[in-house]
């Protein structure tokens, strides 16, 4: 309320003079899949004012679908991104409270010189706080800490009435694990409070090796699990037969002060991706010709030494930009979870299904989850976690569809911000939390005046 | 280094505080919203190598009879400041502003006459220390009359006239002031306009305006492709000005 009497004043707060709402002028919106929709967003570091009236809030557009989309291109779309202070961090508990449009890249750039890391990371640092929250990401460390959500404590949210309210673990419950996971259905996230952890050295201890096939790939995750809380793997997803599902499983550890080395990594050379690639550069055979070069880069089956944290959580941030790498075209991720009751050789025949069906990249990632989370439609669930990318093809909604039936049929389902190309009834099959989430918008935005794109594709909201 | 930046909330004076602060420099915040200062200071503090409190105080262009006030409390603050940034301006559309004469007058009297005002306060206040820096944002659109910017850029012209004989006069009683020209900038000033080519990130522009605060230039035009832009505009002829719409 008090930000809006002043709102007639901030012509002249530092260089801002715009009485009316600014909007960028780009007439297209796209995610990290690219593909392209009309729409338009503010872009402000008035990000309180800003959301009043508005349908979705984005950050930096790294969710691959249509999360972030406008569901038409008059939709009012708010950017985060400029809402981007530190707004207190307690030094002996970790406690830190930000707007949600801080970027996690300048949060690690500060904080992990002074000892202390996010709990939970996704494999970009070119998120927001507030994209976070609302996408619940999971990390290389989920079997052990389980996903950023779980440990926030306090969320400032503007939500559908238009009213500004705080939420937590213990103040409107059910609103807080709506809005965790919520892809931004349930309010605007307007600051998080979340605990950091204290890091003994800025070096990561990584323990990798070569995996021959997925039966070795899934006792070796399994086998890293209990020694390290940090694992992943990369899969060559293109390769069938006796090598299928071969790749290279990462395991990882903060290296202790006493053992890691005394100065710190140096900042990795970063590039942009300098043009767009036409459509036919990524093709089956330059994708296998890739695959097998990276399998057998790693010579020896196993190698251990300190890395940087960039290079363990971030590899593919060192290329700005190389969604362009996929040409116009675009692409997508497909990322599900096979819930550890359908057992091993339910992944194995999703690989082979994978393998069968062909369109995969190169990109093609393996982590075994752990334990579910609170958020209504958080993503992990125990079990294996598998992402995929694949190019935009004529061929590729009957792949997801395949996939999708497959994952149904195995209790597993899908993460919403990967995903643009997944059927309603797909998704209410794989989905029995969705009736509990739409019975929270039914509370908190009976009008459904909240939307995205994904939301009308998936969740029956009108365009 | 004690500063004061006017503007610190926002765009460029936010990711300048912000360099200095990270680097160790004490910063006092000036402008306005009660709320937005507070914040502002706590993420600069939050940003310091010893966790240095930033001081703020509400400082309006448009109540000149406040600017005293906002540099008694910053002086009050910083122990005798020794720098200041003034990043703070008022920006309007050549249409918004040929449609409403007082859009105009606020906007003339915010750019030129009381960023003069404050920056006479400041220069008293420094020279009587035996000097400093004042680093003042003009812009591009001060350089040539154009016809997208007549308005707006007349206010940043006058500007930068008055910091260019400053410059001259006082330069040698050690108050070196600086004059920012900033080509397009991607801020909330200019969220609703289209970017033209080598249109800049306010964290470079921010770090190319410490180094030449630091080293004491006089004039700097950023991003640095700017400075060749504005020295082709300067020597077009008039027949040519009334011609383009640039």
């Amino acid at each position: 309320m008090q930000r809006e009497a002043v709102s007639s004043e901030l012509a002249i707060k530092s260089a801002t003079a715009l009485a009316k709402t600014p909007v960028e002028p780009a007439s297209t919106l796209e995610g990290w899949g690219r593909l392209p929709v009309p729409g338009r967003e503010t872009l402000t570091e008035a990000l309180e004012t800003a959301t009043r009236g508005a349908v979705l809030s984005r950050g930096l557009g790294r969710s691959y679908g249509d999360s972030s989309l406008p569901a038409v291109g008059t939709d009012r779309v708010v950017n985060t991104r400029m809402a981007n202070r530190i707004l207190s961090f307690n030094e002996s508990t970790g406690a830190l409270r930000a707007e949600a449009g801080l970027c996690l890249a300048e949060l690690n750039r500060l904080y992990m010189p002074r000892g202390w890391f996010t709990p939970v990371t996704p494999g970009t640092k070119f998120v927001t706080l507030g994209g976070m929250v609302a996408s619940d990401v999971h990390g290389k460390n989920h079997h052990c800490e389980g996903t950023f959500g779980a440990h926030v404590r306090n969320l400032k949210v503007r939500v559908a009435d238009d009213t500004v309210l705080d939420c937590s673990p213990t103040v409107e419950p059910e609103l807080f694990w709506g809005i965790v996971g919520g892809m931004g259905l349930l309010g605007h996230i307007l600051e998080v409070e979340f605990v950091m952890q204290r890091i003994p050295s800025q070096w990561i201890w990584m323990d990798s090796q070569r995996v021959r096939n997925v039966d070795e790939f899934l006792a070796a995750l399994g086998e890293a699990a209990p020694a390290y809380p940090m694992t992943m793997g990369w899969i060559d997803c293109l390769s069938g037969g006796s090598s299928m599902g071969r790749g290279i499983l990462m395991a990882g550890r903060w290296g202790e002060a006493a053992e890691a080395p005394k100065t710190p990594p140096g900042d990795k050379p970063e590039i942009t991706f300098p043009l767009e690639l036409p459509n036919w550069a990524l093709n089956p055979v330059t994708a296998q010709l890739f695959n097998t070069a990276y399998y057998f880069k790693h010579v020896q089956r196993r190698k251990a030494g300190f890395t940087s944290p960039d290079t363990f959580f971030y590899p593919l941030d060192a290329i700005h930009h190389w969604n362009k790498a996929y040409g116009s075209r675009g692409f997508t991720q497909y990322q599900c979870v096979i819930p550890r009751a359908a057992g091993f050789p339910a992944v194995r025949e999703f690989m082979q299904l994978l393998v069968k069906l062909g369109g995969a990249s190169p990109l093609c990632v393996i982590k075994d989850c752990g334990p579910e989370g609170k958020g209504v439609l958080s993503f992990p669930m125990e079990g294996t976690s598998i992402a995929v990318d694949m190019a935009v093809s004529p061929k590729l909604q009957n792949i997801i569809d395949r996939l999708n039936e497959f994952v149904i049929e195995t209790g597993g389902r899908i993460y919403l911000t990967k995903d643009r190309f997944t059927r309603a009834d797909h998704f209410a099959r794989m989905e029995p939390r969705l009736p509990r989430f739409q019975a929270l918008r039914d509370k908190w935005d009976p009008a459904r005046r909240l939307r995205s794109a994904q939301s009308v594709r998936l969740f029956g909201d009108k365009a | 280094m004690k500063a004061i930046v006017l503007g610190a909330t926002m765009g460029m004076g936010r990711a300048i505080a912000r360099i200095l602060a990270e680097r160790g420099d004490s910063v006092f915040v000036l402008g306005i919203g009660d709320d937005d200062l507070k914040k502002s200071a706590a993420d600069l503090s939050a940003r310091h190598p010893k966790r240095l409190e930033a001081g703020y105080a509400e400082c309006n262009l448009e109540k000149p009879e406040g600017f005293a006030a906002a540099l008694d409390a910053a002086d009050a603050a910083l122990g005798n400041f020794d720098a200041v940034v003034v990043t703070a301006a008022m920006f309007a559309t050549q249409d918004a502003l040929e449609a409403d004469v007082e859009l105009t007058r606020r906007l003339v009297t915010i750019n030129f006459a009381n960023t003069v005002v404050f920056c006479e306060h400041v220069r008293k206040r420094l020279l009587a220390r035996g000097g400093g820096k004042l680093t003042v944002f003009s812009s591009v659109a001060g350089d040539r009359g154009r016809k997208p910017v007549a308005i707006y850029g007349a206010s940043k012209g006058g500007l930068s006239i008055y910091l260019e004989a400053l410059d001259h006069k006082f330069r040698a009683l050690g108050l070196h002031v600086l004059c920012v020209k900033p080509g397009f900038v991607k801020t909330g000033m200019t969220a609703g306009l289209k970017p033209p080519p080598f249109a800049g990130e306010p964290e470079g522009v921010a770090r190319d305006v410490v180094r030449a605060m630091d080293r004491g230039k006089p004039i700097l035009y950023t991003p640095r492709m700017w400075a060749l832009v504005m020295l082709v505009i300067r020597f077009l002829p008039r027949f040519i000005m009334r011609k383009i719409g640039f």
